[in-house]
């Protein structure tokens, strides 16, 4: 199996541009990625929330309410349905006064498995040196 | 030689970064190398035909239309992004194709470096 592993790094605010959104969906396109390969290749994406990137992750976002799109949050627990690995920077969460509790950390609700991860910053960093590419966002 | 995948979500005109990402897709190309332009949200406006030139915007047409005769350089719009402002596969300039986003990804796969510029 020949695997590349593209990290896509969220340091943006949600709803102020479209770049967090549009790093989601990219990732989330993993899943069709094979009709472009060939057997045996693949992509796993890994999606990593940073700095302001992480109130991307906040609860009860009413963008359907507000704008009628579906929200960030909305795309993240697809993320999570589909079993990307999403992960969350300790410090920055830490940083805005927020716990786990205030975070999407699965997509129970849609039957999904994955769980996100809060995990420090120099985990991120790691992931960031493993991976074949990188793509800020 | 190498191949390069760039992706840009910049617009056409009001940011200079799809200029910057143009120009260096065309330094690569100069040195021989092969490169893939992905163009995602509003810098899929650089994927529409009849844009006009004038002094005061950024007009990249016709280096566009350059790149692509050489045979090293392939545009793609994300098709969802582009249907989304509005126009589509008739208005979409010769030799640019478009594509769901997996395509973007499948070039990140086989490119030896991936660059996203213009993210905002």
């Amino acid at each position: 199996m020949e695997k590349k592993t593209l990290g896509f790094i969220v340091r943006s605010l949600p709803y102020k541009t479209e770049a967090s959104r549009l790093a989601l969906t990219h990732s989330i396109a993993s899943q069709s990625v094979d009709i472009y390969l060939e057997d045996g290749q693949t992509v796993e994406p890994i999606v990593c929330f940073i700095g302001d990137g992480v109130l991307n992750c906040l609860k009860n976002q009413e963008a359907m309410k507000h704008y009628g799109d579906t929200s960030i949050g909305m795309h993240m627990e697809n993320a999570l349905l589909v079993d990307l690995k999403v992960y969350i920077c300790k410090e920055d969460v830490e940083r805005f006064g927020l716990t786990e509790a205030d975070l999407i950390m699965d997509a129970e609700k849609l039957g999904g498995d994955m769980k996100a991860e809060i995990v420090p910053y120099a985990s991120i960093q790691k992931l960031m040196n493993e991976a074949d590419h990188l793509q800020f966002f | 030689m190498a191949k390069l995948t760039v992706g840009s979500f910049a617009s056409l005109v009001g940011s200079l970064s799809l200029d910057f990402a143009v120009k260096l897709c065309q330094a690569a190309v100069k040195k021989g190398h092969n490169v893939d332009l992905w163009l995602s949200g509003n810098a899929t406006m650089l994927s529409k035909k009849g844009q006009k030139s004038f002094r005061d915007y950024s007009a990249l047409q016709k280096t566009i239309e350059e790149l692509l005769a050489t045979g090293r350089f392939q545009m793609t719009a994300c098709e969802a992004c582009a249907e989304a402002r509005g126009y589509h596969k008739e208005d979409t300039l010769e030799g640019v194709k478009r594509h769901s986003m997996d395509w973007y990804l499948a070039s990140c796969f086989r490119a030896d470096r991936v660059l996203l510029i213009g993210g905002d």
